[in-house]
């Protein structure tokens, strides 16, 4: 299909606004008769709240009020409700928020807050997710067994495991026993976080009639809306949310976190906005953060190179609350064979409470965790039955007519593309020449895989109106958190209406003006809200066409919509504006019919249906899988350790290429995170103390870590999407952190089964293997 | 204690009193209503709050109140006074230079200054001039693109 806007590189719509500076965010708002916020924070990991003393604080000049946790002990959640937004009876991580005061000052807050004296009595904490699962380990939730939680996840009471997800194909133990050859490993990945450059921060105001409208900067309005009203019984028409800008989420703004602690100070202060924002040390400590994740993955193979078997153990290190976290645990899961067609697989997957940060959704979901095992198990897998890497994959990798781990027939999967133009680009099995002496040189490749991880009913909506002009408004709640969601949903409106982008304003990001949609997340909006928007694009033409056909006397299936013109296929001097039409068709006589145009879109991913609960097998438990594959090519300085990435090569299965230049620019920075986690990213937790938050400690990729990148993408429609788009934005995020760790063994032949692999982890392995000395 | 400072701020010159530990990005964002550079962590580290002050790309959750008596501030707003965009905000749409947008004004500040001190500056020393900006959505090959695009437009209207 040749298309207009679709598949060019519009620029972002905007662009303008962020270079100006002019986009207001969240913290930018400023708003008369404003309150402060401050948090009192557990200073303990597991302690029980004996009493807290407000006397003080209270007395203090510009102080307005002060909320405890037993003031609202109605407990929330997304899938699990184990959550209160204050603390209730016990805090159950260093940093959780206890005290909430709000003063005519941010200073006047802070200082009540140190004015608070709380008394706590500690608890034995769990600050080892394998430990913490084990029977015996203090409870983190005892009444577990008391929470609602959605009926695809199973909480174990009296323990620590808030889900445990099981997948049961074929029989992995006949199948081992038949193996020529089986590895086993064990992987640990560390707690990372997010860090967007904008840290958390929200707004909320009553007012007496029991309205509430925040301004939060959150990638969800509606779960936000949804968890409020749910937590505080208001019901949905008198909670406004609205997201104005989000300054990069990457899942940490999924869901909601911050909101909670405003909403009780908003009603007790009608008419005052309520404002709180993180600072980076809170973002660090008390927002989500990654997962930890401690894995241990066994593979059987035969001589022909054919894997058979895996068996996968996943212990997820969930923090303190898991109401989100749960379902890192089940996507990993049902994605836990990798992209291959393995006749034997059985996996657990724990997520386990500790009493560490909170974990939450980061970009991947699960499958930058996972992937960082599996595909280093393919590798060694090769190693074994004497083939390489490319080889192994291309026996195994998934393939059109391939089975999932949970039993479900594909019929779309670029991944043997993808692996060979990556192979073929890295030159994955030529040996190159390290730049000096004391460096060592090599190359690695790996895979991956993901699904949108979201409820079989994750819905979206749009709204095109047309204006008296021929110009357009298009209304999403898809917001665009950085990944360009506002200019491909434009591009897909003015393909679908044949009006340039610039004639089309965006809309999003507001619970009472724009249409529901269920999260910015799980990469799922270009295909997901994608769809919408042009359900509703199509909507508004088709009631052009109804008008027109009236107008030119030409059936609506001659019609096509051309520059703003309903016209005549066959006869294109016979044509009718958009404008004219726009809110309405007028007769020669003055009368008019129909009234403005409206174009309504709305979708929901059609046949997702649950897995089974034993089993976990399922034929279709999710709307599609994105395939892809990144390479690697690197050098190790022996004297370090330091790794130096020198270049990257990347090819995804996109469906469509929406928009080239947007699509590159996610890869790029896809990658450039990944490597981060690769090399050098980790949140340092001692007894369940954040020892690094900050970004002199943690520190993330600058411009100077960027390797040479090259991104390529090959086009399997998924013919459920818009042009037949599928996610990418967290995939793409996937593969490269395994990559490395491939290439680190090829230049040095040591395994590094824990990420980070810092100078400093390699350095010592060299110095155990005898390279350094 | 407030203190009367008189300051060049995005060219006029203002007289503003202010307490003296005040720090120059609150004072913008609060008290000139100038939202542009943001606060990403207060503490030097992350770029966001990049202004150029007597030249120099500066971190302004750094500079106190009391020390910009005399001197001249500019800020993102202070790029695009007469409502044309600096051919650096232009190369950031034209390349995708930018995503979420949050280190973007920060990103161009410190951009202004690199290019006006190295006019053709190689990749290299971008990525060095630009290393203390961080930013967590482009992975920065699309911001090295944009100033060398911008670097060529400069030198273009030069000649």
């Amino acid at each position: 299909m040749s298309t207009e806007f679709v598949g060019k590189s519009v620029k972002r719509v905007d662009g303008v606004k962020k270079v100006t500076g002019s986009l207001k965010y969240v913290d930018d708002l400023k708003m008369s008769k404003m309150y402060y916020t401050a948090i009192k924070r557990s200073p303990y990991p597991h302690a029980k709240i004996l009493s807290i003393n407000l006397e003080k604080a209270k007395e203090l000049k510009g102080v307005k009020d002060i909320i405890t946790g037993d003031l609202f002990t109605k407990r929330g959640g997304l899938y699990l409700q184990d959550k209160n937004f204050l603390a209730v009876g016990k805090v159950r991580y260093r940093g959780e928020a206890v005290v909430a005061v709000a003063a005519i000052t941010e200073e006047i807050a802070h200082k009540a807050v140190s004015l608070i004296e709380v008394e706590y009595e500690e608890m034995p904490a769990v600050t080892n997710a394998v430990e913490g699962m084990k029977p015996g380990a203090p409870l983190v939730h005892p009444d577990l067994g008391e929470y609602k939680v959605a009926p695809v996840f199973f909480p174990v009471p009296g323990t620590n495991i808030s889900n445990h997800y099981r997948l049961r194909k074929g029989n992995v133990d006949e199948a081992f026993e038949k193996a020529d050859h089986v590895v086993e490993n064990k992987f640990y990945i560390p707690h990372i976080q997010h860090t967007p450059i904008e840290n958390h921060v929200a707004i909320a105001q009553a007012e007496i009639d029991g309205t509430i409208q925040i301004w939060a900067s959150c990638q969800s309005p509606f779960a936000v809306r949804q968890a409020i009203s749910h937590d505080f019984d208001i019901p949905m028409n008198k909670v406004r949310v609205m997201s104005p800008a989000v300054g990069g989420g990457f899942g940490s703004k999924g869901g909601t976190t911050l909101e909670g602690i405003l909403v009780p100070l908003a009603q007790r202060n009608p008419g005052h906005p309520i404002k709180l924002t993180y600072s980076r040390e809170d973002e660090f400590q008390n927002a989500y953060v990654r997962q930890g994740l401690h894995a241990t993955i066994k593979t059987g193979i035969m001589n022909d190179g054919n894997i058979i078997a895996v068996q996968n153990e996943f212990i997820w290190d969930g923090g303190a609350y898991n109401e989100y976290g749960v379902n890192i645990a089940k996507a990993a899961g049902y994605a836990s064979s990798g992209p291959y067609d393995i006749e034997n697989v059985w996996t657990d997957s724990y997520c386990v409470y500790t009493n560490h940060p909170v974990g939450g959704p980061y970009r991947g979901f699960g499958m930058g965790e996972m992937h960082f095992g599996i595909e280093q198990n393919m590798d060694i897998l090769a190693e074994k039955v004497g083939i390489s890497p490319v080889e192994i994959r291309r026996i195994n990798g998934m393939r059109p007519g391939g089975v999932t781990g949970t039993g479900e027939v594909v019929e779309v999967a670029g991944l043997q593309e993808c692996l060979e133009i990556v192979a073929e680009r890295l030159k994955v099995e030529e040996k190159e020449a390290p730049s000096a002496p004391h460096k060592l040189r090599g190359k690695g490749i790996a895979s991956g895989w993901k699904a949108p991880s979201m409820p079989n009913t994750a819905a979206s909506s749009a709204i095109i109106k047309l204006n008296e002009d021929g110009t357009a408004h298009l209304m999403v709640s898809a917001q665009d958190i950085g990944q360009g969601s506002d200019t491909i949903m434009t591009q897909i409106a003015a393909e679908v209406l044949s009006i340039s982008p610039d004639k089309i304003t965006i809309r999003t990001g507001d619970t009472d003006h724009t249409p529901y949609e269920w999260q910015t997340v799980a990469s799922r909006i270009t295909y997901s809200a994608g769809r919408a928007t042009y359900e509703a694009a199509m909507d508004a033409k088709n009631q052009l066409i109804e008008l027109a056909q009236i107008k030119l006397g030409v059936y609506g299936r001659d019609l096509e919509l051309k520059d703003g013109f309903i016209v005549a296929k066959y006869h294109p001097e016979k044509r009718v504006s958009i404008a004219s039409l726009a809110i309405g068709l007028v007769f020669d006589d003055g009368s008019a019919v129909h009234g403005p145009i409206i174009g309504r879109g709305a979708f929901i991913p059609p046949n997702i249906r649950d897995a089974d609960k034993e089993t976990g097998l399922g034929d279709h438990p999710v709307a599609f899988w994105t395939y892809g594959v990144q390479g690697v090519d690197l050098e190790v300085d022996t004297r370090t350790g330091k790794v130096d990435i020198l270049r990257v090569i990347s090819c995804f299965d996109v469906g469509k290429v929406m928009n080239p230049q947007l699509l590159e620019g996610q890869v790029e920075g896809a990658i450039m995170q990944s490597l981060g986690t690769a090399l050098f990213e980790e949140l340092m937790l001692k007894d369940g103390k954040v020892l690094n938050p900050s970004f002199v400690d943690y520190k993330i990729p600058t411009s100077e870590d960027m390797p040479e990148m090259e991104i390529y993408f090959v086009e399997n429609p998924e013919e459920t999407g818009p042009f037949g788009a599928r996610g990418v934005a967290e995939p793409a995020m996937v593969p490269a952190a395994p990559a490395t760790a491939n290439a680190i063994f090829d230049a040095t032949g040591i395994r590094m089964y824990t990420m980070p692999m810092t100078a400093e982890r390699i350095y010592e392995a060299l110095k155990q293997k005898g390279v350094s000395k | 204690m407030k203190q009367l400072i008189n300051f060049k701020l995005n060219g006029e010159e203002v007289e503003h009193y202010a307490p003296l530990n005040r720090t120059l990005l609150k004072m913008l964002r609060e008290d000139f209503d100038l939202t542009g550079a943001k606060e990403g962590c207060g503490a030097g580290e992350c770029g966001a709050c990049t202004v150029i002050m007597d030249g120099v790309a500066v971190n302004s959750c750094l500079v106190l109140a009391a020390e910009l008596d005399g001197r001249e501030v500019t800020t993102i707003e202070g790029l695009s006074m007469d409502g044309k965009l600096d051919p650096l905000q232009v190369a950031f749409v034209n390349e995708a230079a930018l995503q979420c947008g949050y280190c973007t004004p920060g990103m161009i500040m410190t951009a202004k200054v690199l290019l006006k001190n190295n006019p053709q500056p190689s990749e290299d020393e971008i990525k060095e001039g630009i290393s203390g900006n961080l930013c967590r959505c482009t992975g920065y090959k699309k911001i090295i693109e944009a100033i060398q695009s911008a670097a060529d437009k400069y030198q273009a209207e030069n000649e």
